[in-house]
């Protein structure tokens, strides 16, 4: 074992960590809100709105990430309409597409993960918020929204899981974050294992602190219903 | 020259070469299938085996394949085959630079992280497997073997189906990321399409919609594999599994 390279290997891999962390925390943020929309007009009731969504959903799970994200990096470029609108200094650079199409393709399963969680809310509760007059945003801030997303959180996390290694396919689209870096360093060095196994255990490393953060906070979502402490449970 | 054209069949058409890249992405996705199904079947058995040091080295494998990203993984399987067979040849006296076919590389990789994914399906399908029945065998007699072959099998892999539908969808499209190894399937096709015509937004919604026909033609294979397995169930079971 050469532990002057791993050493200056993961020095490296490190350094791309923030793009990595980055590329996750904005599409998990701007894919959970545009799932928030997609899961409403779902359970809207009007046949146009849930006809959308359905496609939407059937879209975005039905194809791989990669052609989803090669489809913008490189096809919307060849529209004028796009390339001469104001919105072309951001469609140009690699981070903005990344984010978008990794936002857009984990809206459609977090929109299904989120409908299952509000089809768990028994009717019940719902007719009993009804019954003391609640109604509209109340009913949904207050009973629905709660509930469902105790009962989405674990599909959701399992999601969230997901995304982190999803975000590895930026590299194809040129930004450098830590899979990208490995990349390169395996084909400058021609050291596959050693530079793979540091970039593994990166990743490793992120996805148990991600568990271990959702855990906590099923945890103390759960805390009142009598739930085991994720400590107590492993 | 128009859009219809260059989809076509004819002379400057790119419509049987998507075709054909299709056919390949089926074959990579099955192969991949197969392999994991194997690895899938050991790594379950290990975590049921009731031996704590198979049992970790079961778990060691899901939480690997399961926690890196794909991309990682495939670079490791074609770029570490190919030195690791550069350095098997060198040691038998060849010299030079032995790759990995990309289609081995490929399927192999998908095939290892479908393993993991495999492993927990057959795990939760092994547990769903009524008490009952595994002792009732035993109690007529039957052998391990047999109760393996005549009991666990049928009822594994009828309970399974479901679980491996999920998991031949996410290999369909993991297949996309063999694309990088220079392995023509549906991926790398859309995107040769697309360079030399420059029509990227065609061909990227073209193969993008050809992944869709496959991801919804093999649901209803799936639906239907699972209707048939349970047709001599009694249809509340079937709600119940």
């Amino acid at each position: 074992m050469d532990f002057a390279f791993l050493s200056s290997t993961m020095v490296t891999l490190i350094k791309a960590v923030p793009t990595s962390l980055m590329l996750f925390s904005l599409s998990i943020f701007f894919g959970g809100l545009l799932a928030l929309v997609i899961v409403a007009m779902r359970v809207s009731g009007n046949p146009f709105l849930a006809g959308f969504a359905k496609g939407y959903i059937f879209v975005f799970r039905g194809s791989p990430l990669l052609i989803q994200m090669f489809l913008i990096f490189y096809g919307l470029g060849q529209f004028g309409v796009i390339r001469y609108s104001f919105l072309w200094p951001f469609l140009r650079e690699p981070v903005v597409c990344a984010v978008l199409s990794l936002a857009l393709c984990t809206a459609g399963y977090t929109a299904e993960i989120f409908r299952g969680g509000i089809r768990a809310v028994s009717p019940k509760e719902i007719e009993a918020a009804r019954s003391v007059g609640m109604s509209g945003f109340l009913l949904v801030r207050r009973i629905i929204a709660p509930i469902a997303f105790r009962h989405a959180l674990p599909a959701y996390s399992t999601e969230i899981v997901l995304m982190m290694k999803s975000t590895a396919l930026a590299s194809l689209v040129t930004v450098w974050e830590v899979t990208g870096v490995a990349q390169r360093l395996i084909s400058q060095t021609y050291r596959t294992m050693e530079v793979f196994l540091c970039a593994a255990l990166i990743y490793l490393v992120l996805n148990f602190v991600i568990l271990q953060a959702l855990n906590l906070l099923e945890y103390s979502l759960s805390r009142h219903r009598g739930a085991i402490p994720p400590a107590l449970k492993a | 020259m128009t859009g219809l054209q260059l989809l076509g069949f004819g002379q400057n058409g790119w419509g049987a070469w998507l075709l054909v890249a299709a056919l390949m992405t089926l074959a990579v996705t099955a192969t991949a299938l197969a392999i994991g199904a194997v690895l899938g079947a050991l790594v379950a058995s290990a975590r049921l085996s009731g031996s704590r040091t198979l049992s970790f080295f079961g778990h060691v494998y899901t939480t690997i394949f399961r926690g890196v990203p794909e991309l990682l993984i495939i670079y490791l399987i074609y770029f570490g085959g190919a030195s690791g067979l550069t350095a098997i040849a060198q040691s038998m006296g060849y010299d030079g630079f032995f790759g990995m076919p990309s289609f081995v590389a490929g399927s192999l990789a998908v095939g290892i992280i479908s393993g993991a994914y495999q492993a927990e399906v057959f795990r939760g399908a092994y547990q769903a497997i009524p008490k009952g029945e595994l002792e009732a065998a035993a109690a007529i007699g039957m052998s391990r073997a047999l109760r393996f072959r005549r009991i666990i099998i049928p009822q594994v892999l009828r309970l399974a189906i479901p679980g491996l539908g999920n998991v031949w969808q996410l290999s369909l499209k993991d297949s996309a990321l063999v694309s990088v190894t220079g392995l023509v399937e549906l991926m790398r096709a859309s995107q040769v399409a697309a360079g030399s015509t420059r029509q990227y937004f065609m061909f990227y919604i073209v193969g993008g919609a050809l992944y869709l026909v496959l991801t919804s033609l093999s649901d209803r294979v799936f639906n239907g594999a699972e209707r048939k397995a349970n047709r001599s169930m009694p249809s509340a079971a079937i709600g119940k599994v």
